[in-house]
């Protein structure tokens, strides 16, 4: 026999560890955020658990046979996005298409980059080693002031300040990490989930460092050979060469060695320790080099604003990377870039129906978790 | 070549093994055999280092392996095949082997993939078959398989026969003793008791967490209470 260490007492665990944080940090967010945030939480954790569920594999086959056809024709045509001569045409079309667009456009296309990127760095986290973090842009956030700070404060200029902001956020990860990656079930998300709020409360309250709500305005631009990027094409040329190196470091960290004992980790902990991988380890990495990419996201954020403040890194955006990653599928790169230009570019279409735009997603991911997991082009195992 | 002294694990409330001792020497098959919940797989997840002990010590080559992570005790030469088989379903057999031998460096890796497909040739026909479409039989091979990719000393197996017909079983069995003569000792694990007492040299029976006899395995299996509890004579 084996026994579903998914049933050990979890489902108890999903609503009080929640609750007990939310009493936490109930103060500072006051009681009306805190229970909104606090349901979001527990409803997430809820279906990344039953995602997970056995007896869901029934229904959602035969689910997913109906979705697969249709990601079946999306997936080959990934398959052929993926052929150097439509990678070729790709990349032309990238570069030359914004030239003829006007700032609002190019202003969404770099939009688009960006959360391509942390998406991409946020499937580490949840597509390969299986940790559901509900505060990554935390470590956006950690990375953006990190580089306003230095900048603004000591007249760091911006690609050491990529560096620094990507270093600071891994160090964050560590500190994170290292207690609560030895606890198995769902401490993990909600100290993520407990980091996003606390971060933000931190950023609009110590004025002295972070200049509190009004953020850090007049923050350095990046420099090139003596020319200050400065135009919408300017940075969206910066982001699609972050893109690019993102998606081949994510494409080479996927199907190394420790690629490999990511999936083991995700498909079975226990097998995968047996095996004598250090699952620890492997799930710290994947954590740390997750956030360093949300902190090196966050440096060109703050560079491209040329300003920064607590607004832009709410837990809403965290949700949103996440549906990313969910919807477009774990583990596949295609996938997540999919995920990331549906849900920049649809609401853009739907502007008149922003108000949805929350409950659509909401609607979206949880049909996604129970239907599909794998997402629409992933190929991870929903177990 | 190991020692457990005393060995108390307890799940929660529930002590699933009650300060058990046993002892396995270099070179020998010895079975551990016992009802559902006896505590065997606890056993062995806590010579594995999966799970912690609440008492007692384990010991390997004279040193105290209990309380060192999993990782630590594969690399020292103790792999676990799993009860269940535990195979990664979305992983080739080629790539299950590969994470079988996360402890080991690349030379090693085709030598021990070249081992295992002259054990078990039907993998060798299969690498790039996904493990989660592989027969029982198949799986199995292919846990013993991974087990064996980092090399161990001590082979821990969690009933191999589990829902295998009878002649998957006896093939299984064999390839388990040809294992041994090559110099790999073997902790096993079994329900089917009949069969796990013709291939041991010593055996053990566990009942709710104690050990209740042990000796040799020709003895045991003359041993009447042993044969109307577990040979269903
Ligand atoms: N993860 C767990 N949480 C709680 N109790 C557990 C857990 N694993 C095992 N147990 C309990 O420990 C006792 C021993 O279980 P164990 O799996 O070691 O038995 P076993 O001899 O391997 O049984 P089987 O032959 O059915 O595999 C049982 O009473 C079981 O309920
Ligand atoms: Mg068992």
């Amino acid at each position: 026999m084996t026994y579903p260490r998914i049933l050990n007492n979890k489902f108890f665990n999903i609503v009080w560890i929640p609750c007990w944080a939310g009493l936490l940090v109930l103060p500072v967010t006051g009681a009306g955020k805190a229970i909104r945030i606090f349901a979001v939480a527990v409803g997430l954790m809820f279906l990344w658990r039953l995602s997970k569920h056995d007896a869901f594999t029934t229904l959602r086959n035969a689910a997913a046979e109906k979705i697969s056809k249709t990601s079946a024709v999306l997936m080959s045509f990934s398959r052929y996005a993926e052929s150097p001569l439509a990678a070729a045409i790709t990349l032309a079309l990238l570069i030359l298409l914004p030239v003829f667009l006007n700032d609002y456009y190019r202003d969404i296309m770099t939009l688009t980059g960006i959360y391509i990127v942390l998406a991409l760095g946020l499937n580490l986290i949840v597509g390969q080693a299986g940790l559901l973090n509900l505060g990554y842009v935390a470590f956006s956030a950690i990375g953006a002031y990190t580089y306003a700070i230095l900048s603004t404060k000591f007249g760091l200029s911006f690609w050491p300040g990529l560096v620094a902001g990507a270093a600071t956020a891994a160090f964050f990860a560590v500190l994170l990490g290292s207690p609560t990656l030895r606890l198995r079930g769902d401490y993990f998300a909600i100290v993520t989930l407990g980091l996003g709020e606390i971060t933000r409360i931190i950023l609009n309250n110590w004025d002295s460092l972070t200049n509190g709500p009004n953020g850090i305005s007049q923050v350095g631009r990046p420099v090139l050979f003596g020319y200050v990027l400065h135009t919408t094409l300017d940075f969206y040329y910066l982001i699609l060469l972050i893109a690019i190196g993102t998606v081949f470091a994510m494409k080479r960290l996927m199907t190394s060695r420790i690629g490999r004992a990511w999936i083991a980790i995700r498909e079975d902990e226990i097998a995968a320790e047996t095996m004598g991988i250090n699952t620890f380890r492997l799930k710290l990495l994947a954590f740390v080099l997750g956030s360093a990419w949300a902190g090196l996201t966050g440096v060109f954020f703050a560079a491209k604003m040329a300003f920064v403040s607590p607004e832009s890194f709410t837990f809403f955006e965290s949700v949103m990377i996440l549906c990313m990653v969910v919807l477009g599928g774990m583990g596949s790169i295609p996938g997540i870039i999919l995920g990331a230009l549906l849900l920049i570019t649809l609401p853009e279409v739907f502007r008149d129906f922003q108000d949805y735009r929350m409950l659509a997603f909401g609607v979206a991911l949880v049909l996604m978790m129970v239907f599909r997991p794998q997402g629409l082009l992933g190929t991870a195992k929903g177990k | 070549m190991l020692e457990l002294r005393d060995v108390i694990v307890s799940y929660g409330m529930i002590d699933a093994l009650k300060g058990i001792s046993l002892i396995v020497e270099p070179g020998e098959i010895v079975a551990l055999i016992g009802a559902n919940g006896a505590g065997k797989s606890t056993t062995l997840m806590s010579i594995s280092g999966v799970t912690g002990l609440r008492g007692g010590t384990i010991s390997y080559d004279g040193e105290p392996i209990s309380g060192r992570p999993a990782h630590e005790i594969v690399k020292r030469g103790i792999s676990q095949v799993p009860e269940g088989r535990r195979i990664f379903a979305g992983m080739t057999v080629n790539e299950n082997l590969e994470i079988g031998a996360f402890s080991r460096s690349k030379e090693e890796l085709s030598e021990g993939i070249e081992r295992a497909f002259s054990l078990f040739p039907t993998l060798g026909e299969r690498r790039k078959q996904l493990g989660g479409t592989l027969s029982g039989g198949e799986q199995q091979m292919l846990a013993i398989g991974r087990a064996l990719m980092s090399r161990p000393k001590l082979l821990l197996l969690d009933e191999p026969s589990l829902g295998l017909a009878p002649i998957i079983v006896s093939r299984i069995f064999k390839i388990i003793r040809e294992i041994n003569e090559q110099g790999t000792t073997i902790l096993l694990v079994e329900q089917n008791a009949r069969a796990a007492l013709r291939l041991a040299h010593r055996a053990y029976v566990l009942e709710t967490g104690k050990i209740v006899m042990q000796g040799k395995a020709s003895h045991l299996e003359k041993d009447p209470g042993i044969k109307k509890a577990y040979l269903g004579e």
